[in-house]
């Protein structure tokens, strides 16, 4: 009997090494940790539980008979984080470089049916050099099956796949339809193609660095949310994520204890708003002013700046903020930005997760790249995602609401819950120099007469009491009272209930 | 007594003006420029008069503008702080015409002071000793070299209407002495409308030690003792303290009696300050006579119990003094520390902004102000007095245009060596957020054992710290306790964390007591045995540290007891961990979990991106002038470019020979922090 125990640890030792203690070293040496290192710390000590260690492939082909260690490439199973539950997969790069074979998938696709059906987040910590050659198609369908458990789970149970060697190929597109996509700096890419494919087709001379890395995909592809320094701290960080998020579609967001007084008073906001309106100021400081601990979460911080989108809570509870960034393009929407910020709104409706929207919004950036570009459709993915959200919608404009940005920015009439406006709040058409220029055209040479018509704009439409006389404004507040309110807002909010038409699904413009 | 008064000022000073004349029942009004519309000192005024745009040059020093002001606002007398038209005797004529009483001294004791080369004649006729110079104005920059080699290298290049270390420059060289002369006459045009240049030899090795003098119209004149304010950088000062840890008493009366014969012989009614330049061997030269209010006068108040202010306002209303040389007494120490929008990493290079977060240390009354009752705010008592002159609040904005002080923090306590520890508890209190400052620097000095000694002299900033400001290293003993304080902080964190909803009902987390701190490249060991009223942190060796605290997640500050002392850490968020603040060190510290710390040791160390071949913007500000070109050859130390901010004409230097390859940057460009300027080959 005693033998057999010994015999079950012993197996687990030899599979606990994967691919060996040189391979292993070799890994730490590129700066990298282990699949099961990197278990250890995205889940709570001791709270992982394995499944299928003991699996193998069964390719027979090129020798592959030979090498069938245990486990296959990927480590599976489930465990929690902060006492929540969670599946994970960790590929190991110790195996065979991680390459996906039938088996390997299958392991996958096990752990995010469970996931599925026993509503709980699946993370994937992506190590891979791709397909296994040696299985050939067997392989291909492996990805397939991956992928459309993918589509499955989204919308159902949060997806987050975090980026820690290479991914490229056809592995990117199981990482490209989940929630949230996370890379390490240096040690990571992601690319559908590599460097030496893009030489031999296009002429063109790139690295992997510069192809996929982490500061490519954050900053100018927007394929990933984020890029941290090294595996220790992105999967710090990915725990941290985890507490902001639902388990899955059917439970309210989480909350925890909270040590912030729901009705602090920041009186420097009414500072905030420059005397000057052109002049820009942080809507980050506003962001953490009002959120519970200054703790905010911020999703693509490098990627289409002029709108800021991430997590933060009140009252312990989670929040998803967007907000106009006038630091940059003045805050403008545009092909960008609406696309980051639509993908965020139906992230929080898919979870049941608030929205409160900051607004100062000179309208949408003029220009041919933009037209080209298409931003007709992509600023309507804006709107559609604020229209068709169902959860509680915060609205809090601080200064400029122009134009069709205005009604794009979580209005009153994409059914806003509570619309609110500061004093310094301007919700018009134009800037009034644009408008009086179009009003009193007849006038234009007189420079005198432009600026009588400017100041009588201003003084009729620069300020939030028209929308508000007409009641798309609910009321006007003190910036120095907006966690107070916005607080109580929510509050308010928690039995919100409100349903779409039936529909097996929209048709948002993509 | 006067009714009204109105204060021809901002900041800081306006709002300590405004202050003692509240407290005397007198009316006050405020002016104030467009950039000063929502500042402190206009909403502390019972009045507020708009005079002009930001620039101190079409406002502030502006005499017909203020008159105007006097006139609107019915004011009886006018008090003008310091710097802008504090030492202009035309304002003081302009007043006294219009009958309204200056409060300040008579228009001949500005004329006569307030021209340095006057005043050093003046001096010499009185006995006074003086630093050999040169007593005319120098008209161009080859004469300034003539004269440099005259006096003798070093000279002292400096405007004539200066003061507050503008339009002043030290020349080693005959290079030097063309630049200094040049950029002076710029600075001094700028900050006073007066660019008259004058050199005298610059006295190495000297402390500044100034003496408070206080005389009325009847003849009656008094000093009240010295401050110490030798630690200046480029000639500002940073830090001054009363009584000097340098003078002893028969110096000080010596100093003093000269100092009030020398504002006697020019019929001297009100607050002015003789400084002087004091070698090592006690012998000390007349430098200047302020003929106005002092920047750093709160640590003689705090001393002498005298609120200089309100003697200034009763000797401008013709009263007498109601003490004599007699009645002075010099009580316990109080020191003072400049806190400047100065960013001390970047080269001290002024940081404009917004002010997101700004929270003060409590005010706390003691010593002599408090016994003679004339505390300005209403502060608790106690064995240490915490006063903090400011004139910006949270969520205010530090413009581009004046001088960029934030606040004057002084501490006072019976001994020097207590007001140094308050001094340093204060700092760490003090929160300022949204811009570059230098409070890690005065932190620093606090610590810096030249100044424990008490053995400065005005060269101490620029010897101590040659490379410029590069942080603090803590000792063992501290980093220990901040170690203790930040695994007891991280456990109640992660704790919390655990409280989260929808976790595994009977499956929750169990938040350990093993730590491992890792904080200054040194890594800590720990276990963290908590109880009800604290925690105790053991290390490897087997000490332990006793932490209390009531910091809960969120708070930015933490007041914690260790082992029974007050610790204040600042705390703020780094990825994975704290960002600490404390005693002017900026640490990272991360408590990790054995097998995290073990697996985090793992990790490489990333070097930072190698910037030595570009030239950054190192503050906000405007591009004065590019002085090289694409392909030119620089030497090391050569000018390649002027940034004005705040002023003052910050000139960038070359590092090292190269080639200049890019230049992205034209005179007129408004450039942000960290822009890259220029490349280098």
């Amino acid at each position: 009997m005693k033998d057999i125990l010994q015999e079950l640890q012993d197996r687990r030792d030899v599979a606990r090494l994967g691919g060996g203690q040189k391979r292993i070293d070799a890994q730490h040496s590129r700066g990298k940790l282990t699949a099961r290192e990197r278990i250890d710390l995205l889940l709570d000590e001791d709270s992982f539980e394995e499944f299928d260690m003991f699996v193998a492939h069964r390719c027979t082909d090129f020798g592959m008979e030979e090498q069938r260690p245990a486990g296959d490439g990927v480590v599976t199973g489930w465990g929690t984080i902060n006492g929540r539950l969670v599946y994970v997969f960790s590929q190991d790069f110790t195996v065979f470089g991680g390459s996906l074979s039938e088996t390997h998938a299958q392991k996958i696709c096990k752990i995010q049916d469970m996931a599925i059906q026993n509503g709980a987040p699946v993370i994937g910590l992506n190590d891979s050099g791709g397909a296994r050659i040696q299985e050939g198609v067997a392989s291909l369908a492996g990805y397939a099956e991956v992928f459309q458990r993918n589509i499955m789970a989204s919308g159902v149970v949060p997806q987050i796949s975090v980026i820690m060697g290479p991914c490229a190929g056809g592995a990117v597109y199981s990482p490209a339809m989940t929630d949230f996509i996370f890379m390490v700096k240096d040690s990571s890419y992601m690319f559908v193609t590599g460097p030496d494919v893009v030489k031999t087709v296009t002429n063109e001379q790139v690295t992997a660095e510069e192809l996929g890395g982490a500061s490519t995909h954050t900053k100018k592809s927007s394929v990933a949310d984020g890029a941290f320094e090294n595996d220790v701290e992105a999967l710090a960080e990915v725990r941290r994520l985890v507490d902001f998020l639902p388990l899955n579609n059917r439970e309210k967001p989480p909350v925890r204890p909270f040590f912030d007084e729901p009705g602090r008073v920041e009186q420097s906001l009414d500072t905030l708003i420059p005397e000057n309106a052109n002049a820009p100021y942080d809507m980050k400081e506003l962001i953490l002013k009002v959120a519970d601990e200054a703790d905010f979460y911020e999703i693509q911080e490098d990627f289409a700046k002029n709108i800021i989108t991430g997590f933060m809570r009140l009252e312990g509870q989670t929040v998803g903020v967007v907000a106009n960034q006038p630091m940059v393009l003045a805050g403008c929407l545009d092909i960008d930005s609406s696309r980051k910020a639509a993908r965020f709104v139906r992230f929080c409706d898919a979870f049941e997760i608030p929205i409160l929207t900051f607004v100062d919004v000179p309208g949408f950036l003029p220009g041919t790249s933009q037209e080209y570009g298409g931003v007709i459709k992509h600023g309507a993915k804006l709107l559609f995602a604020y229209g068709e959200a169902t959860v509680p919608k915060v609205t809090v404009i601080t200064r400029k609401a122009y134009g069709g940005a205005y009604d794009v920015m979580a209005s009153k009439h994409l059914r806003g819950d509570f619309n609110y406006a500061w004093p310094t709040a301007e919700i018009a058409v134009m800037g009034a120099k644009g408008a009086t220029e179009i009003i009193h055209r007849g006038d234009l040479g007189d420079a005198e007469k432009i600026a009588a018509h400017t100041k009588d704009y201003e003084d009729r439409f620069a300020n939030p009491f028209v929308a508000a006389e007409k009641g798309f404004i609910d009321e006007v507040i003190q910036p120095h009272s907006t966690r107070k309110r916005v607080s109580r807002a929510f509050a308010s909010l928690r039995g919100k209930k409100l349903e779409n038409p039936w529909k097996k699904h929209d048709n948002i413009p993509l | 007594m006067f009714k009204k008064i109105l204060i021809a000022n901002r900041g800081e000073i306006a709002c300590r003006v405004i202050k003692t004349a509240r407290k005397m029942g007198i009316q006050t009004v405020a002016v104030y420029s467009d950039a000063d519309k929502n500042a402190l000192h206009v909403s502390m005024a019972d009045e507020a008069y708009h005079i002009g745009p930001p620039p101190a040059n079409q406002s502030y020093i502006v005499i017909d503008k203020i008159m105007e002001a006097i006139k609107a606002t019915g004011a009886e007398a006018v008090h003008p702080g310091y710097g802008f038209l504090s030492e202009n005797s035309k304002f003081a004529e302009a007043l006294s015409a219009a009958g309204v009483a200056f409060i300040g001294p008579p228009v001949g004791a500005i004329e006569a002071m307030g021209d340095k080369i006057t005043s050093k004649k003046l001096a010499q006729e009185a006995n006074v000793s003086t630093v050999p110079g040169f007593m005319g104005l120098i008209d161009d920059a080859e004469h300034a070299v003539k004269i440099s080699n005259e006096v003798g290298y070093p000279v002292m290049i400096k405007a004539s209407a200066g003061g507050g270390g503008k339009g002043m420059r030290i020349a080693w060289n005959d290079d030097e002495a063309r630049e200094g002369f040049q950029s002076s006459k710029n600075e001094a045009a700028n900050s006073f409308g007066d660019d008259r240049i004058f050199i005298e030899k610059f006295v190495t090795q000297p402390r500044h030690i100034e003496i408070q003098v206080l005389c009325d119209s009847h003849g009656n004149g008094i000093y009240l003792g010295e401050r110490e304010c030798s630690i200046q950088r480029r000639n500002q000062k940073v830090v001054e303290e009363a009584p000097s840890p340098f003078l002893d008493e028969a110096t000080r009366k010596a100093m003093g009696e000269q100092a009030v014969a020398l504002a006697q012989a020019v019929d001297y009614a009100s607050a002015g300050t003789v400084e002087f330049i004091v070698d090592g061997a006690r012998n000390f030269y007349f430098l200047e006579m302020n003929t106005r209010l002092q920047v750093e006068h709160p640590v003689t108040e705090l001393i002498t119990g005298v609120d200089l202010v309100e003697q200034m306002i009763r000797v401008a209303y013709g009263e007498k003094l109601t003490m004599t040389q007699d009645d002075v007494k010099l009580t316990g120490w109080a020191i003072e520390n400049r806190l400047y929008a100065e960013d001390p990493y970047r080269g001290f290079l002024p940081s404009i902004g917004r002010l997101s977060r700004y929270r003060p240390p409590a005010e706390q009354a003691s010593g002599p102000l408090l016994e003679n009752d004339k505390w300005q705010g209403d502060a608790p008592a106690g064995t240490v007095a915490v006063r903090n002159d400011t004139g910006v609040f949270e969520g205010g904005e530090i413009s581009m245009y004046y001088d960029p002080m934030i606040a004057k923090l002084c501490t006072w306590a019976p001994t020097r060596e207590a007001a140094i520890e308050a001094m340093r508890n204060a700092l760490d209190g003090f929160e300022v957020e949204g811009i570059g400052h230098n409070l890690p620097f005065l932190s620093a000095v606090m610590d810096h054992p030249i100044f424990i000694k008490g053995e400065m002299t005005t060269a101490f900033i620029e010897e101590e710290y040659p490379e410029g400001f590069e942080g603090v290293e803590l000792p063992d003993e501290a980093l220990r306790k901040i170690a203790a304080s930040c695994a007891a902080m991280h456990r109640v964190a992660e704790i919390r964390r655990t409280r989260v909803s929808g976790r595994m009902d009977n499956h929750e987390r169990h938040v350990g007591e093993n730590w491992v701190v890792s904080v200054q490249g040194q890594s800590y060991p720990v276990t963290v045995a908590a109880d009800h009223d604290g925690s105790t942190v053991t290390f490897e060796d087997g000490t332990a540290l006793r932490v209390a605290s009531t910091w809960t997640p969120g708070d930015q500050l933490a007041t914690i007891t260790v082992d029974g002392e007050g610790l204040v850490l600042k705390v703020g968020k780094v990825s994975g961990g704290f960002r600490i603040r404390s005693r002017g060190a900026d640490l990272k510290v991360h408590v990790r979990s054995p097998r995290q710390a073990e697996l985090a040791a793992l990790m490489p160390e990333k070097v930072a991106p190698d910037t030595s071949k570009l030239l950054l913007c190192p503050m906000p500000g405007l591009v004065v002038k590019v002085d090289v070109e694409v392909g030119d050859e620089v030497q090391e130390g050569q000018a390649l470019c002027t940034i004005e901010a705040m002023k003052m004409e910050n000139i960038l230097r070359a590092e090292k020979k190269s080639v200049v390859t890019k230049i992205n940057a034209v005179a007129g460009d408004s450039l942000a922090v960290d822009e890259v300027i220029m490349e280098f080959e």
